[in-house]
């Protein structure tokens, strides 16, 4: 689609797909492989945890991971303080060698919900400290807008709760964002299915970033490939501009010259209906 | 040189380590690849170029990280 648009820009990185792919929940390496190859992304998500110290040096993740074709995106998934999430963003850093990170600073377990305050107070000490600061939020406009003054890359709203499945709750919470801020939205969690990620990019999210809807379909591969083209779908509706919504019909095919019907009035010197059909 | 043993706390759990042995050292006796883990010593992170001078001292809390699936 390199032709009909731009690519995703996220601070120094430029991404050919708008679709960025979690890594979790997948039964096997291999069938994650195949997803996010379907997929078509160029950037994934990861999370950052001990080492099971039991397991020893098995396969890592990063053995399935082909950086030459994936930006890797570290998250602070799990972290509840901004401490914590700043520590996390930190460590990889280090351990990937990469700038970009995926903010999460979490209310609580029960309903994931982005906390404002330590997300905040996370972000503003992130970039302070040289990061590409990526931030899932909640779908606040105003939110987004404090956190666009803070420096980050992009606002990433939640469509609705993480893993939930449910779609694109706050539409308008969603275009009153993107009318507010100029850097990249993703939608960022909630994701369901197929038309979800049409939805989202209808509205002009610049991405839609998702996990569970893939790694959770009863065939992952084969959810991966309609995420990416509803992905793309959905973009190039945005770019074409859908027509506005009416209430009554507007017939496509003309109203004059069904069989049977009475002859229009003829004013002298007018073309009559199907006069191109004669000879 | 006969080392004495130390008590750290490692991921969280409890473990014995060599009293001043390095970070580089304790990656590779947990038979880690280096490459793989990133490692925070009482909350401070140590840099690859400072895991052979940073030593293990009693007590210390150390936290070792990798990569894993996640959204």
């Amino acid at each position: 689609m390199a032709e009909l648009d731009l690519p995703l820009v996220l601070g120094d990185t430029t991404l050919e797909s708008r679709l960025l792919v979690g890594t979790g929940k997948y039964a096997s390496f291999e069938l994650m492989e195949r997803a996010l190859e379907a997929s078509g992304t160029r950037c994934v998500t990861v999370a950052i945890r001990r080492v099971n110290l039991d397991l020893k040096a098995g396969p890592s993740l990063l053995d399935h991971l082909d950086r030459s074709r994936y930006t890797i995106l570290p998250n602070t998934a799990g972290c509840f303080d901004a401490k914590t999430a700043i520590r996390t963003a930190e460590l990889s850093r280090e351990l990937l060698g990469t700038k970009l990170v995926k903010l999460e600073v979490l209310g609580d377990e029960k309903t994931l919900l982005p906390d404002p305050v330590g997300t905040l107070e996370a972000a503003r000490e992130l970039v302070r400290s040289g990061f590409d600061v990526l931030v899932y939020t909640s779908d606040d406009p105003r939110l987004g807008v404090r956190l666009e003054e803070l420096g980050v890359k992009s606002v990433m709203p939640a469509g609705s709760p993480i893993g939930s499945g449910q779609g694109v709750l706050n539409p308008n919470a969603i275009r009153i964002l993107l009318e507010l801020v100029k850097v990249p939205v993703i939608v960022d969690a909630g994701v369901g299915t197929a038309s979800d990620v049409a939805f989202a990019m209808e509205l002009g999210a610049h991405g839609v970033l998702l996990n569970t809807g893939i790694a959770g379909a009863r065939d992952p591969v084969r959810m991966a490939a309609a995420m990416r083209d509803a992905c793309s779908a959905g973009r190039q509706a945005f770019l074409a501009g859908r027509i506005p919504r009416k209430l009554y019909a507007n017939a496509s095919s003309p109203l004059e010259g069904v069989v049977g019907s009475p002859p229009p009035p003829r004013p002298k010197g007018t073309a009559q209906a199907g006069a191109a059909a004669r000879p | 040189m006969p080392s004495t043993t130390i008590e750290i706390e490692l991921n969280g759990t409890r473990r014995e380590a060599r009293d001043g042995q390095s970070v580089a050292e304790l990656v590779a006796d947990l038979g880690l690849r280096p490459g793989m883990v990133a490692v925070e010593v009482n909350e401070k992170l140590v840099t690859r170029e400072l895991r052979e001078s940073t030593r293990i001292r009693a007590g210390d809390r150390i936290e070792l990280v990798t990569i894993m699936g996640g959204g």
